[in-house]
């Protein structure tokens, strides 16, 4: 210790943890005394070994050859190979459509979007992809780059609803396109929706099952809220009912009981419209308690304030009353969808080839025997893959729409 | 603006709200029953054309005719569809009642781990947490039957731990006691031993009024309870004997043997709703404000007296209530079984008795009556809990 050492900016008289910020963060977060010590060691001793079985598994031991065999069956489950086109089309088209809401909507390229834009590019990447579905890819992510640039030279006013409408439109097209235009010769033949399968079909139920159960629930918690007692009382018990029972047992009841309540000659709706129907009524009568949650958290005052400027109960429920409850409970209620999302994977039990039933065959498939780790690892991972991203990006919505904040 | 003195003027009869509220809930009634009505004729006329009898329980006490796997009563293929039905009930509440107890417990030991001021540690429950929620359970469940059990090797190979306990595609053989002749004495003794401890911890709850000093009386009523428990296994010549399994030819003999259905089932259900009951917990503990150990630790109370008479109560509010929801699904998915062969109430009564009588009315009616009263039941009982914490609160 000389003369200069006096001065705070010498850095060499400062204790160790505040020289070195790494030190100093390992003092405070791994080894602050013995026993925290102990418990990193210990800790690191476990991720080691996990990590050890785990890696070596995956460059050693496992077989990945069968992804590779089954990928298309994975993807898009017995949709005949001549029509994929149409599936890539309706990626495109989805591109397009998020990038010309996401231009509507929120309008700059932030940083959500530039994820988005990130995902075919990283998609590209996997190793399991042919260089036509790398191409397909690059296209999507044109289309949607594309589509932001055309919306911000649309000439449109309320861009809220022309968002709303390019997504219904999308819907439409994407359901023509799915399902076909009748004729065998024309050129789109009809592909039936026992054949859609694999991710296709599992995203596909989880999407048309949110959307169909979200507005159900709304109007469930409604009346469930609702000063009639007939209409409180059924919704009540519609909703206790279905909270009560699996859905298995929905799923069950549909595939097995639907033709004994129609009647004689009635058309036999499809296995997948009927499972879809089960998950729809099911999910909804969580949404309902979710949003009754939401509901219940909007003070008084704001009724009574909206009955005082003179708004009628549809006008205060669907401007004043709804979107406060909604904000409120959006973790509640992307964490239902998310749970809806893995939920589908219970129609494999009933005859149905989403992921998870195409997984199934794969493995009973004798050129495949003693694969079941691979298949139902990647299983596990793309399902993984879709629910965290939801979960994540609820969480970046809550944060921007400053949920319990306000 | 016709109306500012509203009240003075009689609406006509079609803006009247409660003349307009009665006539749409008769509207919406008779759209409800209605449709009931049609369904429920279509599906008498129906039945009426495949059985003679449209609904009738009858059959259940008619001889099931099948084998189920594995049952807690004794079962034949000579007994009726009533008694296989039982048997699927008990299967379902003995995966439910063990997975309840393990998933809590690992549960707990999660979520405070993710709360852990070690980085290393928060981290590894943090990773755990976000993969076992963003998988579905059926997902899961499968790759424990398929992946893991079943990969297990045969018996002749089986992995031996400490115990011994054998691992195969077999299932797990696990030593076991068991009861002999003074087994029901000791169950005596135990009980007993329990009463003895409600009068202790009554004795005690009377005494901490009286100096206004709370003892620590769930601790003594364990140890009262473990006491008797003691003596009684002293002085009774061995209640239970323990029977260790061998090996033997191309199975395993003696002890218990858990079916790798089961152990699949148990493993599935553990870890996935470990994962949400770890979040619980922790959301339960981070819910008590920092002021509120801050201002036990400044009246003296211990860091142990902290945790028990200040934060754990209170988190406790916060966490009974998801907690008993995270039950009611563990039960409610333990009817995933069927998906890997387990014959819980579900696969037996769902599958296959509606399989071999096609009776789906009655057993349906059954199956959702019983999960029904399972969740109102609970639901029930969480009400009265609920009401009781919130009492002592306040």
């Amino acid at each position: 210790m000389t003369t200069a050492a006096g001065t705070p900016s010498d850095r060499s008289v400062l204790p160790i943890t505040e020289r070195y910020p790494l030190v100093g963060w390992l003092r405070r977060n791994l080894f602050s005394d013995v026993f925290n010590s102990l418990l990193t060691l210990a800790a690191l001793a476990f991720i080691i070994v996990i990590a050890r079985i785990f890696l070596r598994w995956v460059f050693f031991t496992a077989e990945w050859g069968v992804i590779p065999a089954n990928f298309n069956l994975l993807m898009r489950g017995q949709y005949p190979a001549a029509e994929a086109w149409r599936l890539w089309l309706v990626i495109y088209l989805l591109g397009a459509v998020v990038g010309i809401c996401w231009k509507l909507i929120v309008g700059q390229f932030s940083g959500a979007a530039r994820v988005l834009i990130a995902i075919p590019f990283v998609l590209m990447l996997i190793p399991f992809f042919s260089m036509g579905s790398r191409l397909n890819l690059l296209i999507t992510a044109v289309a949607s780059g594309a589509g932001f640039f055309i919306a911000g030279y649309l000439p449109i006013q309320r861009r809220g609803r022309a968002a709303a409408y390019f997504l219904i439109a999308y819907l439409v097209v994407m359901l023509v396109l799915l399902r076909g235009l009748p004729g065998e010769e024309g050129p789109m033949p009809p592909v039936q929706p026992i054949l859609w399968g694999g991710l296709l079909l599992s995203l596909l139920l989880a999407f048309f099952g949110i959307t169909l159960s979200f507005p159900l629930g709304v109007l469930l918690a409604l009346g469930r809220q609702s000063k009639l007692p007939a209409v409180r009382i059924m919704s009540v018990i519609y909703i206790e009912f279905i909270r009560g029972v699996p859905l298995i047992s929905l799923l069950f009841m549909g595939q097995v009981m639907l033709q004994l309540f129609l009647p004689d000659g009635f058309p036999l709706v499809d296995r997948v419209l009927r499972a879809l129907v089960a998950i729809t009524l099911f999910s909804a009568a969580y949404t309902a308690e979710n949003v009754r949650g939401g509901l219940q958290s909007i003070p008084r005052g704001q009724y009574e304030a909206a009955q005082a400027v003179g708004l009628s109960a549809y006008q205060s429920t669907i401007h004043i009353i709804m979107p406060q409850a909604l904000r409120a409970v959006i973790p509640v209620l992307v964490g239902q969808f998310i749970s809806l999302f893995k939920d589908t994977t219970l129609v494999a039990l009933v005859g149905i080839f989403d992921l998870l039933g195409i997984a199934r065959t794969i493995i009973s498939n004798p050129d495949w025997l003693g694969t079941q780790q691979e298949v139902f690892i990647v299983v596990a991972v793309l399902f993984w893959i879709f629910s965290y991203t939801m979960s994540y990006a609820s969480r970046r919505l809550e944060r921007r729409l400053g949920v319990g904040e306000r | 603006m016709q109306t500012i003195h509203a009240s003075q003027v009689k609406p006509p009869f079609y803006r009247d709200e409660r003349i307009l509220g009665i006539i749409s809930q008769v509207l919406i009634v008779v759209i409800v029953l209605g449709l009931g009505l049609f369904f429920f004729s279509n599906m008498i006329s129906g039945l009426r054309e495949k059985h003679s009898v449209a609904i009738s329980f009858t059959f259940l006490s008619q001889g099931a005719g099948f084998d189920i796997g594995e049952s807690l009563i004794e079962y034949s293929r000579e007994r009726t569809y009533f008694r296989a039905f039982v048997v699927g009930l008990l299967n379902t509440f003995q995966v439910a009642f063990l997975g309840i107890v393990i998933a809590t417990a690992l549960g707990i030991v999660i979520g405070v781990m993710r709360l852990s001021t070690n980085f290393l540690i928060s981290r590894i429950a943090a990773v755990y947490i976000e993969i076992f929620r963003n998988i579905p359970l059926l997902v899961l469940l499968i790759f424990w039957a398929q992946a893991v059990f079943l990969k297990l090797p045969r018996v002749a190979e089986a992995f031996v731990l400490p115990g011994p306990i054998f691992l195969s595609n077999r299932g797990i053989a696990i030593p076991w006691g068991i009861p002999t002749e003074s087994w029901g004495t000791f169950l005596i003794v135990l009980v007993a031993g329990i009463l003895l401890g409600a009068v202790v911890v009554y004795l005690l709850r009377e005494q901490g009024k009286r100096t206004g000093r709370m003892p620590l009386v769930t601790l003594w009523f364990i140890v009262t309870v473990a006491a008797v428990g003691f003596v009684g296994w002293i002085v009774l010549p061995q209640p239970l004997t323990l029977e260790q399994p061998k090996l033997e030819g191309f199975n395993t003999q003696g002890g218990k043997i858990l079916s790798q259905q089961f152990m699949a089932l148990l493993s599935g259900l553990v870890i996935y709703t470990a994962a949400f009951i770890a979040e619980v917990v922790r959301a339960g503990i981070q819910s008590v404000s920092k002021g509120q150990r801050e201002a036990s630790t400044a009246l003296g109370l211990t860091a142990g007296q902290t945790l028990r008479l200040i934060i754990f109560p209170q988190a406790l509010r916060v966490i009974i209530p998801p907690l008993t929801s995270q039950y009611l699904n563990l039960t409610k998915n333990s009817s995933l079984a069927i998906a890997i062969g387990y014959p819980d109430l579900f696969a037996v009564a769902g599958n296959t008795i509606l399989n071999q009588t096609g009776r789906e009315i009655e057993m349906f009616t059954m199956i959702m009556g019983t999960y029904l009263s399972l969740s109102l039941l609970t639901s029930l009982l969480m009400n009265m809990y609920n009401k009781r914490i919130r009492l002592v609160e306040r």
